[in-house]
C-alpha cells in the first residue's frame, strides 16, 4: 500500500522587538536568570498589560509580505493553564480573531518547481518562561526573562506532502522574517521555533489520517528526520492495524526518535476567553497601506532584480536571493567585481567550503572583500579560473588575501609569449609521434597538447593565448 | 474633629488650627481604641502615617500644600502598597508586600493624603458582608451584630464610626454602593476607565472600578479629584481631560430628568426603603428634578450574567496564585501538582473556591456557549437598555441595596441568597455606567442607601444631584452612637 | 443542566483546586443552585446579538512605544518569594 504524508507547520517567530509584548522589560537573550523579568511579566498582583506597537508594526509586515489579509480589527485572549513557566496561568494570545489571517509563501521543490503553500493565521502571543532542571535533584529552578517576548505564531495549511517541502517552506519563511527583520532567524536560541502536524493517509484518500503534533524541533535537519521517523512510526501502525492517538510527541535528536509527551495532554481544556484586561487591537487601512509601501526588497523581487541588474541566470539568481546574508554578500562583492564571475564562486567554490564546514554565509572565512579582490584577478587575467580554485582553497585555509596567494605560491598566469612558445616548442621536440598523427588530421589531439603544456608550466599559462600560439605551432 | 467635612479639615489644615501630625494622631487613637472591636483594618500603619503627616506639615508651613494635604484616609486592602503589606483580604495574600504601589496609592500620596492603614475587605472582593474576609467579620458600627456590607466594608464601617474622614473602595458589583447604602454613607462608583486599575489586585476585570467613600457628595467629589485620571499603565484607562468634579456641585437641577425604572420599584421592594426614597423623590421635585417611569427590560437578567462573566473572569484572574512566585505555599509538596493545589486550597476561602470553581465551569469547553457566551450577549442588551433610557432621561434613581445591613451569619450559609444583595447595583457594572449611593432614611436606626445611576463619564451630574440633595436633608451627618 | 461529582472533580482539577471530598456534596450543590438561577438566562433570544466583552464599546487597544522602561528589581520581586536559588524560582520537578 502507499501512503501519501499530509504536513502543516507552526512556527514561533520571536519578534525583534527592544521591550516585551506587554511590559516594558528587556528581552535580549541570555541574563542572569529572572532579571529581566518585571513584575508584569512575573505576573504580579495587580499589574496590567499594554500592548507594544511594534509588536503590530512587525506582523503586518509579515501579512502584507504574505498577500494576507491583514485585520483591522483584533482580540486579544487568554488561554487558561497552569504551568511553572508560565506566571498567570494563562498565556495571552489571540484566538478567533488573529491579527492576519489567509496569506501564502510560494516554495521551490527540488525539481525546480514552485508550490503554493497556505498559510491559515498569523498570531501574536506572548512566549512563556523556561524550566532548567539541573538546579537541584527533583526540582526545578523557573527562569522567566523569556516571559513575555513577543511571538508571532504562523500557521500554514496541511499542504506539505512531504518532509523535503516541510523544510523548503521553513527555508524560505525563516528567509522572508529575516528579510522583514523582524526575526533575527536563531534557531538555536529558539528565535524560530517549529511544531509539526504530521499524519498518513492511504494515497488518493480524501480524509486527513490522525496527526501527531511534533515539538520544538530546532533545526532544519532535525525537521526532516523527525518528520520522517514520525511517518515510518506512523505507517508502521496502520500496516500492523492499529491507530494513531492524536498526541503531542517530542523529537529525541540523540535517538532519532519521536516520543509521546503525557503531561502535556492532561486537561486541553484551555477556556479561551477575550482577555479584559486588554482592548480590541484596531489599526487603520493607512497603517497597513504605509507598511506595504515601505517594506524592504524582499526575496523574489531581490531575484528578479538581480537577473536584470547583473544578467543572472533564474537559477542563479534564486541562490543568491535565497538569503538576505547571501544576496547581501554577493551585492557586496560585485561592487569591484564582475558580477557573473561572483556568482559563479559563491554558489560553486565558496559554497561547497560553507557546507563542507556547515557554515552560514555569514561566518565565511572568506569575506566578500577577499572574494571580490580574487574575482578582479581573474577578470584581469592574473590568474585562470582554474587556478581560482586553488587560491580560494588556500584563502580559505589561511585567510589570505587573493594577491597574498597568488604572490606566495607564484601562481600569477603566464601569458608571456616567449615563455609559453618555448614550452611548446619543447613538447612538440618530445611528442613527434602525437604531432605527426595531430598533423594528418586527428584534431582531438589538440587537448593532448594543452594538457602537456599547463603541467610543465603548473597550469599558470593563460588558456586564451596557450591555444592560440598552440594552433598556430602544430600547424607550421 | 472625627465628623468634620474635608473642607473644613482642609481650611483647619491651611489655618494651621491644626498640623497634619496632631489631625493622624486624633484617628490613628480612635482606631486604636474602636478597631479592636470593628476589625475594620487588617493593618493599621502608624509610623508611615505620622512620617506622611510631618512631610504635610512642611509643605502646609510652606504654604505649597494642595486642597487635601495632610488629611487622613484608609486605603482598601485591595490597593497594592510599596513596602506595606496588602493582603486583599486573603490567606493567600497573608505574606505579601509589593514592590510597588497602585496608581491610585501613587495619586492620593502626590496629592498629600496621609494613609492610616488597609481596610478589611471580603476576600479577594468576593463577598457583600465582609464575612469572607480571612481576617475576620468587620462589624457595623449601627449595630455590632449586623454587617458593614461589602466587599469594601472595612471602607465603610471605619469611616461610619469616625476612624477615618475618607477611604477607598472597589467596586465589580455593588462593593462601594451597597457597604455605603448599610453604614449611612455617600459612595460613588466611576465609570468604568476613569480610575487606574494598575496594582488594583483584579477580581473581575471587565467589571472592577474604585472608587471614593466619604460621608457626603462633597467630600466623595475632592476626593474623586485625586483619585480620576488617565493612566498610561491601564490599558483600559480612558484618555479625557481632567475634570474637577466639584465644579459643578451647586449646579441648579431645574428640569433634570430623573427616570425610575418600574423593574426596580415592584412590590419585591422592601417597603421602608420604598418609603424612603418616595420621600426623597419629593425632596428632588421640590428642587425642580422631574420624574419618568422607565424600563430596563433585561435587568433582571443582571444577576445571572454578572453571577457567570464575573465568576469567569475570576477564575482566570486568580490563576496566578500558585504559590510559585509570592504567596502563600504549601508545606512539603510531593510534587508539582500537589504544591499548586495544596497551596490554592489553603490559601482560598470558600466563596473564592466557589467562584473560581463557577468561572472555571462556564468557560469550559461544552459551556462557554450556553453560559459564558450567553451572558456577554445579554450583558449587551443590558447596556442596550441603559443607553436607550438615558436618550429620555438624564440619569436614573432606585434603590442602592434590596435590604438594610443584615445580622451577621445570617446568609452565610446560602452563597447564593449572598448573591441577591447585589440586585440593584450589578447592572452598572455591567454596562460600566457611573453610581452613588447615598443616604436617604432609616429602618430599625439602620441606615437606607438610594441610587443614582448616570450615563458614561457624567459622575459630576450624579455629585452635583447627590450634593443638592445634601443640602435639602441631614440623613448623611447622623452617625452612629458610640463612636 | 446539572453539576455532578464527577463534574467538580473535573473543574477541581482544571481550577487546581484540592477540594475536600467531604464537601464535594456541598459544592455540587451550591453550584446546581447557582446555575439555577443564571439558567434564567436561556429565556432570552441572543440569536443576533453580539458578545460584550468590554463595558466601553468603541474604545480601542492603546499601543506602547517599544522601549525598555523596567530595570532590573530581581531582588525585591524575590524577597518575597516562597523559594528561591540562585536566582531561579524552585518547584518541584516539572516532567516533560
Amino acid at each position: 500500500m502507499t501512503w501519501e504524508t499530509v504536513i502543516g507547520l507552526e512556527v514561533h517567530v520571536q519578534l525583534l522587538t527592544k521591550s516585551k509584548l506587554f511590559s516594558g522589560a528587556s528581552i535580549s537573550y541570555g541574563a542572569e536568570p529572572n532579571t529581566q523579568a518585571c513584575a508584569i511579566d512575573l505576573g504580579m498582583p495587580g499589574v496590567l498589560p499594554v500592548l507594544n506597537k511594534e509588536a503590530i508594526t512587525m506582523a503586518t509586515k509579515l501579512g502584507v509580505s504574505i498577500n494576507a489579509t491583514v485585520n483591522t480589527r483584533s482580540v486579544f485572549a487568554r488561554k487558561n493553564y497552569f504551568y511553572p513557566d508560565l506566571p498567570k496561568g494563562y498565556q495571552i494570545s489571540q484566538y478567533d480573531l488573529p491579527i492576519v489571517s489567509n496569506g501564502h509563501l510560494n516554495i521551490i521543490l527540488e525539481n525546480g518547481e514552485i508550490k503554493k503553500i497556505g498559510i491559515t493565521r498569523a498570531h501574536l502571543e506572548e512566549d512563556a518562561g523556561k524550566s532548567l532542571h539541573e538546579a537541584m535533584p527533583n526540582t526545578s529552578g523557573i527562569d522567566l526573562n523569556r516571559a513575555g517576548t513577543p511571538l508571532l505564531e504562523i500557521v500554514s495549511e496541511p499542504d506539505m506532502r512531504s518532509a523535503k517541502e516541510a523544510v523548503a517552506y521553513l527555508k524560505t519563511l525563516h528567509s522572508l522574517v529575516k528579510y522583514l527583520d523582524i526575526c533575527d532567524g536563531n534557531l538555536q536560541e529558539g528565535s524560530f521555533r517549529c511544531d509539526a502536524n504530521v499524519s498518513v493517509r492511504k494515497k488518493g484518500a480524501e480524509k486527513f489520517g490522525t496527526r501527531a503534533e511534533l515539538k520544538n524541533i530546532n533545526s532544519f535537519k532535525f525537521v526532516e528526520k523527525a518528520i520522517n521517523i514520525e511517518v515510518e512510526r506512523q505507517i508502521e501502525i496502520l500496516e500492523s492495524g492499529g491507530t494513531v492517538v492524536q498526541e503531542t510527541r517530542l523529537y529525541d535528536s540523540d535517538k532519532n526518535e519521536t516520543r509521546s509527551m503525557r503531561s502535556k495532554e492532561d486537561a486541553h481544556d484551555y477556556r479561551y476567553f477575550p482577555d479584559p484586561d486588554l482592548l480590541p487591537v484596531v489599526i487603520s487601512d493607512k497603517f497597513i497601506t504605509d507598511i506595504k509601501n515601505n517594506l524592504p526588497e524582499l526575496p523574489n523581487q531581490k531575484q528578479e532584480r538581480f537577473i536584470k541588474q547583473y544578467s543572472l541566470s533564474e537559477y542563479e539568481a534564486t541562490i543568491l536571493a535565497s538569503s538576505k546574508e547571501m544576496a547581501n554578500y554577493f551585492e557586496e562583492t560585485v561592487k569591484n567585481a564582475d558580477a557573473k564571475l561572483s556568482a559563479n564562486l559563491i554558489i560553486g567554490e565558496l559554497a561547497s567550503y560553507l557546507n563542507k564546514n556547515n557554515l552560514d554565509i555569514s561566518s565565511s572565512a572568506i569575506s566578500s572583500t577577499k572574494l571580490s579582490g580574487l574575482v578582479t584577478r581573474i577578470s584581469d587575467g592574473t590568474i585562470s579560473k582554474n587556478i581560482a580554485k586553488k587560491v580560494i582553497e588556500e584563502m580559505w585555509n589561511t585567510g589570505k588575501s587573493a594577491d597574498e596567494v597568488i604572490e606566495s605560491q607564484g601562481l600569477k598566469q603566464v601569458s608571456d609569449s616567449g615563455e609559453i612558445i618555448k614550452v611548446i616548442e619543447e613538447i612538440i621536440k618530445n611528442n613527434p609521434s602525437q604531432v605527426a598523427e595531430y598533423r594528418s588530421g586527428k584534431d582531438k589531439l589538440f587537448g593532448f597538447f594543452v594538457g602537456q603544456v599547463m603541467k610543465a608550466m603548473g597550469g599558470k599559462a593563460n588558456p586564451a593565448q596557450l591555444n592560440e600560439l598552440l594552433k598556430k605551432y602544430l600547424a607550421s | 474633629m472625627h465628623t468634620k467635612s474635608l473642607r473644613e479639615l482642609s481650611s483647619d489644615l491651611h489655618a494651621k488650627k491644626i498640623s497634619s501630625v496632631e489631625l493622624t494622631q486624633h484617628f490613628l487613637n480612635r482606631i486604636e481604641k474602636f478597631d479592636k472591636e470593628l476589625n475594620s483594618f487588617i493593618t493599621v500603619t502608624p509610623e508611615h502615617a505620622l512620617a506622611s503627616a510631618k512631610k504635610a506639615d512642611e509643605l502646609l508651613s510652606k504654604n505649597n500644600a494642595g486642597p487635601l494635604t495632610g488629611i487622613p484616609m484608609a486605603q482598601k486592602d485591595i490597593f497594592c502598597t510599596l513596602n506595606i503589606k496588602t493582603t486583599c483580604g486573603s490567606k493567600i495574600l497573608d505574606n505579601f508586600i509589593a514592590p510597588y504601589n497602585a496608581t491610585v496609592v501613587e495619586k492620593c500620596n502626590q496629592a498629600g493624603l496621609i494613609m492610616l492603614g488597609k481596610t478589611n475587605m471580603d476576600e479577594f472582593a468576593m463577598g457583600a458582608s465582609n464575612e469572607s474576609s480571612y481576617y475576620g467579620p468587620v462589624k457595623n458600627p449601627w449595630n455590632l451584630n449586623c454587617v458593614p456590607g461589602g466587599s469594601s466594608g472595612g471602607s465603610a464601617a471605619a469611616i461610619a464610626a469616625g476612624l477615618t474622614p475618607i477611604a477607598t473602595g472597589t467596586d465589580t458589583g455593588g462593593s462601594i454602593r451597597q457597604p455605603a447604602s448599610m453604614c449611612n454613607l455617600t459612595g460613588l462608583k466611576p465609570t468604568y476607565g476613569c480610575v487606574s486599575r494598575f496594582g488594583m489586585i483584579a477580581f473581575a476585570s471587565s467589571l472592577d472600578q474604585g472608587g471614593p467613600m466619604g460621608r457626603s457628595a462633597e467630600d466623595i467629589a475632592l476626593f474623586m479629584n485625586v483619585l480620576a485620571g488617565f493612566d498610561e499603565k491601564d490599558s483600559t484607562s480612558v484618555q479625557r481631560e481632567k475634570e474637577d468634579y466639584t465644579k459643578n456641585l451647586n449646579n441648579p437641577i431645574q428640569k433634570l430628568k430623573i427616570g425610575l425604572p418600574k423593574e426596580y420599584f415592584t412590590q419585591d421592594l422592601n417597603t421602608d426603603i420604598h418609603k424612603a426614597i418616595q420621600e426623597a423623590i419629593k425632596i428632588y421635585q421640590k428642587l425642580g428634578a422631574e420624574f419618568v417611569e422607565i424600563s430596563l427590560p433585561h435587568s433582571p437578567l443582571a444577576i445571572p450574567v454578572y453571577y457567570t462573566v464575573a465568576p469567569a473572569e475570576c477564575s482566570s484572574n486568580l490563576s496566578r496564585y500558585d504559590g510559585v512566585r509570592f504567596g502563600h505555599r504549601c508545606e512539603n509538596p510531593k510534587d508539582l501538582m500537589d504544591l499548586y493545589k495544596r497551596s490554592r486550597a489553603e490559601g482560598f476561602g470558600p466563596e473564592v473556591k466557589r467562584r473560581i470553581l463557577t468561572g472555571t465551569y462556564v468557560l469550559s469547553a461544552g459551556y462557554y456557549d450556553a453560559y459564558y457566551l450567553k451572558a456577554q450577549k445579554i450583558r449587551h442588551l443590558i447596556r442596550d437598555d441603559f443607553m436607550e433610557a438615558f436618550k429620555k432621561v438624564d440619569m436614573i434613581l432606585g434603590p442602592t441595596a434590596p435590604t438594610t445591613a443584615f445580622p451577621l451569619g445570617s446568609k452565610t450559609s446560602d452563597p447564593v441568597s449572598m448573591y441577591l444583595a447585589d440586585i440593584y447595583t450589578s447592572a452598572v457594572n455591567l454596562a460600566g455606567l457611573p453610581g452613588i449611593s447615598l443616604p436617604v432614611g432609616f429602618q430599625h436606626n439602620l441606615p437606607i442607601g438610594m441610587q443614582l445611576i448616570g450615563p458614561h463619564f457624567k459622575e459630576s451630574l450624579l455629585l452635583n444631584a447627590a450634593h443638592l440633595f445634601q443640602q435639602e436633608t441631614n440623613w448623611h451627618t447622623k452617625t452612629p452612637e458610640g463612636f | 443542566m446539572s453539576v455532578t461529582k464527577e463534574n467538580i472533580h473535573h473543574i477541581a482539577n482544571l481550577a487546581r483546586l484540592n477540594i475536600d471530598e467531604a464537601r464535594i456534596p456541598e459544592y455540587t450543590e451550591n453550584l446546581n443552585k447557582l446555575l439555577d438561577l443564571i439558567s434564567q438566562m436561556e429565556k432570552v433570544d441572543t440569536q443576533h446579538i453580539t458578545p460584550m466583552s468590554h463595558p466601553l464599546e468603541g474604545q480601542h487597544q492603546r499601543l506602547r512605544d517599544d522601549k525598555i522602561t523596567e530595570k532590573n528589581q530581581r531582588e525585591d520581586f524575590q524577597k518575597i518569594a516562597p523559594k528561591v536559588i540562585e536566582g531561579l524560582y524552585i518547584v518541584p520537578q516539572v516532567i516533560e
